[in-house]
């Protein structure tokens, strides 16, 4: 029956130095699935992410793709496999060109990236592929700027078109409309929608209403652990849900979201 | 804002720039070859061709410095091997011609440059420079104690024998050639991974790893490869530089000698073709200037001071700062 699930995790632990920050994690993502992990600071939303990308390595527990265990392979093997990453802090070459950013992408699976003697005018068949990405997020037109001089917006937006250029059958992202404004928040969550078409996403989102939105099913983490699990009725109508957010003693954004987070799952 | 924004458009542009980019690359290239041809009959050569190793070394290092950003504190290593397997040969095998040696001492520093590398490639930052420092140490502490590298007092006498068994490089003219041919052939080369495929993904891993590592690369494995090739060019530097001067020191070994090569990379600046060219030009003309005058005593503190200066106020060295100023005020 695994072979529903893209992603599973048994028993996911990490221990640092005797702090557990990844409490036995059972994790079932579906297929096709929009799924999000939500839960306050420290909760470990973004080491489960670290583990399952191999930038950490669990210390118990298994990880499995498509019913494969994957618990032993290396982040870059992982990634070629198609599970591929975003990160909360936009992952991006500042001084490669937005084109130039895809088309990295798109070599990884061209076989050429150890050829040092050849000439870099063969790298330009992938463009036309690489404007495809950018158009389908709006950036076309910004095809030939140093992304270092792109909006923060945009360079998400890029970060997008990059991680779809690696054609992931599973997609984490990290916080994808992280310190955006409520206009940029919208166009993300449509470029997520159309980007989920087809393949299986996990996002970690401090939105609700992006979470609210956009998933199918969510996942609640509190100290490590799963708290709950259920579609986003379910899940915000679960009092220790609102306990954990309330209840911890949080300022800043996601504090002035949790009143309205409160206010809807009351009603 | 009524400009359509057809991708075709967009990528036609582009194209059209790379081909402008690539004419200008070429023109500079052609008044860099014609500078240099011209350059001993205005001065004399064998300073040329001590500028011109130099340059070599830190276009070899900078391949890693600036252009993977791994900063290897053990580059002396690959000189002096290039150096003293050369002149070993050279002097002991008189059937051997020139090319021959300098291709044996380029082949010893290779493979040392790939065990540097697989010993140090898994550390980050501080431990990579601080691993291939202690490893170049090693390598110091081995050629110190040597017999065949003459110790203290070096190696001398290295003949310069004859290039392919033909040409007579005792001429200071002929050798100057043959030491331009070998670091135009370097440069060009350079030039070309810096924008090669396997260019790209360098650049990628520089900028940021993480990512790099998320697009599926194994970065360890590119890394290592730009290791490998800085430091077999670091090797032919060091073989060149031991025909040049028929002498093969304890100073290419020593670790000021890793430190020099980062100076001159800095001073000219770290991450451009023509930086560590003109950086190599600059400190080896500072370091001879001085030598010759009142200031004898204070080569050390004035590059020093140098350095400081660049760190601290010209972060992208000569050829970086007028890069900057060029685009600024020009386009």
């Amino acid at each position: 029956m695994s072979e529903q699930y893209v992603l599973e995790t048994r028993n996911l632990v990490k221990e640092f130095k005797g702090f557990v920050a990844v409490d036995d994690v059972n994790l079932k993502v579906q297929k096709g699935h929009i799924h999000a992990l939500i839960g306050p600071n420290g909760a470990g939303k973004t080491t489960v992410f670290n583990l399952l990308t191999k930038f950490l390595i669990p210390t118990r527990g298994q990880i499995l793709f498509n019913g494969q265990d994957i618990t032993a392979m290396k982040s870059a093997a992982i990634a070629r496999k198609g599970v591929v990453r975003s990160f909360q802090i936009s992952a991006v070459f500042p001084h490669m060109t937005a084109l130039e950013n895809i088309r990295v992408a798109l070599q990884s699976f061209e076989g050429s990236s150890f050829s040092f003697w050849k000439s870099g005018l063969s790298l330009n068949k992938l463009n036309e592929r690489c404007m495809e990405l950018l158009d389908s997020v709006g950036l076309a037109e910004y095809a030939n700027t140093t992304t270092v001089e792109l909006a923060y917006g945009r360079k998400r937006a890029l970060e997008l078109a990059t991680t779809l250029a690696m054609e992931p059958q599973l997609l984490l992202l990290d916080e994808p409309t992280q310190g955006m404004g409520a206009e940029d928040v919208d166009r993300v969550v449509e470029l997520v929608r159309k980007a989920a078409q087809g393949r299986t996403v996990l996002m970690v989102e401090h939105n609700l209403s992006v979470v609210s939105k956009l998933c199918d099913r969510i996942t609640v983490l509190a100290q490590g652990a799963v708290l709950t699990e259920g579609d986003y009725e379910t899940v915000s109508a679960d009092p220790r849900v609102r306990e954990v957010y309330m209840g911890s003693s949080e300022t800043g954004e996601r504090g002035s979201q949790n009143p309205e987070n409160k206010a809807e799952a009351a009603q | 804002m009524s400009q359509s924004f057809n991708p075709a458009d967009i990528q036609k542009a582009i194209l059209e720039q790379q081909k402008i980019e690539d004419r200008k690359k070429m023109m500079l290239n052609g008044v860099l070859v014609l500078l240099l041809v011209a350059a001993p009959f205005v001065m004399y050569p064998v300073f040329l061709m001590k500028i011109l190793c130099f340059a070599l070394f830190a276009v070899a290092f900078n391949l890693l410095f600036g252009f993977t950003g791994l900063l290897s504190f053990g580059h002396a290593a690959f000189l002096a091997t290039g150096g003293y397997t050369t002149g070993y040969l050279l002097s002991n095998f008189s059937g051997l011609t020139t090319e021959m040696g300098i291709l044996a001492g380029t082949a010893l520093a290779t493979l040392l440059g790939l065990a540097f590398a697989l010993l140090s490639i898994r550390r980050q930052g501080i431990y990579f420079a601080m691993v291939t420092l202690a490893l170049a140490q090693l390598v110091f502490f081995f050629f110190v104690q040597s017999e065949f590298t003459g110790g203290e007092d070096g190696m001398h006498g290295i003949p310069r024998g004859h290039l392919f068994g033909l040409i007579n490089l005792e001429n200071n003219l002929n050798m100057y050639y043959f030491v331009l041919a070998v670091f135009l052939g370097c440069y060009l080369l350079v030039q070309r991974i810096v924008s090669s495929p396997y260019g790209q993904v360098l650049k990628s891993i520089k900028q940021n790893e993480p990512r790099a590592i998320s697009l599926g690369y194994n970065v360890n494995r590119y890394k290592v490869l730009a290791f490998v090739i800085s430091a077999a060019l670091a090797g032919l530097a060091g073989s060149m530089k031991s025909v040049v001067f028929q002498l093969a020191s304890l100073n290419d070994a020593h670790w000021h000698m890793s430190g020099e090569v980062i100076l001159m990379t800095l001073v000219g600046g770290m991450g451009t073709l023509l930086g560590p060219v003109v950086g190599a030009t600059f400190v080896v003309n500072v370091e001879y200037q001085l030598s010759q005058g009142a200031l004898r005593d204070w080569v050390d503190p004035i590059l020093g001071g140098i350095f400081i200066l660049t760190v601290l106020a010209f972060r992208s060295g000569i050829v970086g700062e007028i890069q900057k100023f060029v685009k600024k005020n020009l386009g």
